[in-house]
């Protein structure tokens, strides 16, 4: 069994708005060497399958088919052996 | 002429449009639950606002892998009308039938209000009853409607006509002030290159009888009967 360890964050170009409310409020506690903040999703996808390379595969067709999109995401992905 | 509304788990807006068109308009029309492998016999196929699957993941991103989606696609492709309205719209972009993405509204509230767009292009199937630069009044109600596309594709929807309303202002300038979400260009709907797939945030079928105060809605709906009594000589 291997575990896909997947961050999905909005692309550089792309506005992040609620990243931007979230480095306002740090500003605001004090923290004001906070240049930017970008907020994304963290997915941990098990994958019964004891082939890393194909869980890597897989994970990465999933992730340009549905968990992240193209347009406005970029994403990066681990593959770590459970158990 | 056969009018068919997607029923997705979540889907909150397809009874307005099934009023629309059947009680409204008198045009026969089914529901079509989002199982169903096949839309034969439809002549435009309206995808509903709403929160289909909860919104989960991204608007519009489960939805899009209905089994009734693949066949929307293949409608799409051969010519057929396909309306997104707010979550449809989102589901549109989700299932590539338009180009680019929503993200959160700039202001990240959920806005729920009227607004005022103007009417960039008369020549779809879905505002040919409109005028050139006429300024309509239609409700908007999402919280992610933050249209966004690359520069490369913005010059694409422009050079090919393909933004069909922008928001504006009352005596319709667009201006970033009468911009309700920070879409790009002000874009608040756009079609595809042939003009029969047309995704809008605001909704229509809202607005579409005096009763409800506005009725500018209405020939949006108007325009696709309009549309396909040409298409069949009447």
């Amino acid at each position: 069994m291997y575990q896909a360890r997947i961050y999905i964050t909005l692309r550089e170009s792309v506005l992040d708005p609620q990243g931007t409310a979230v480095r306002k409020a740090l500003d605001a506690m004090g923290y004001d060497n906070v240049k930017d903040v970008r907020i994304g999703r963290y997915l941990l996808v098990d994958i019964d399958t004891d082939d890393k390379s194909l869980a890597e595969s897989q994970a990465h067709d999933m992730c340009k088919k549905l968990l992240a999109n193209p347009v406005i995401e970029d994403y990066k992905l681990e593959i770590v052996k459970l158990g | 002429m056969k009018f068919g509304v997607v029923v997705f788990p979540g889907s909150n807006c397809d009874a307005d449009c099934m009023h629309v068109v059947k009680d409204v308009l008198g045009q026969p029309a089914e529901y079509i639950w989002h199982k169903s492998g096949s839309v034969d016999g439809f002549d435009v196929i309206i995808l509903p606002g709403g929160f289909s699957y909860g919104d989960y993941l991204r608007s519009g991103a489960i939805a899009r892998f209905s089994p009734v989606m693949n066949a929307v696609y293949e409608f799409a492709k051969a010519g057929g009308l396909v309306l997104g309205i707010c979550n449809g719209f989102q589901i549109l972009l989700e299932a590539r039938l338009l180009p680019g993405a929503m993200r959160k509204n700039k202001s990240l509230k959920f806005c729920c209000k009227d607004v005022y767009l103007k009417v960039e292009n008369v020549n779809t199937p879905f505002t040919l009853k409109y005028e050139e630069g006429q300024i309509i009044r239609i409700p908007i109600a999402h919280g992610e409607g933050n249209y966004y596309c690359s520069e490369d594709t913005l010059y694409e929807l422009k050079a090919n006509n393909q933004i069909a309303f922008k928001y504006c202002d009352e005596s319709g300038e667009v201006t970033d002030e009468a911009n309700p979400n920070g879409s790009v260009a002000n874009i608040a709907g756009i079609c595809n290159k042939n003009g029969n797939v047309l995704g809008m945030m605001p909704h229509p079928e809202r607005c579409a009888q005096k009763i409800l105060g506005c009725e500018d809605g209405r020939l949006l709906f108007e325009s696709i009967v309009l549309h396909l009594q040409h298409k069949r000589g009447v």
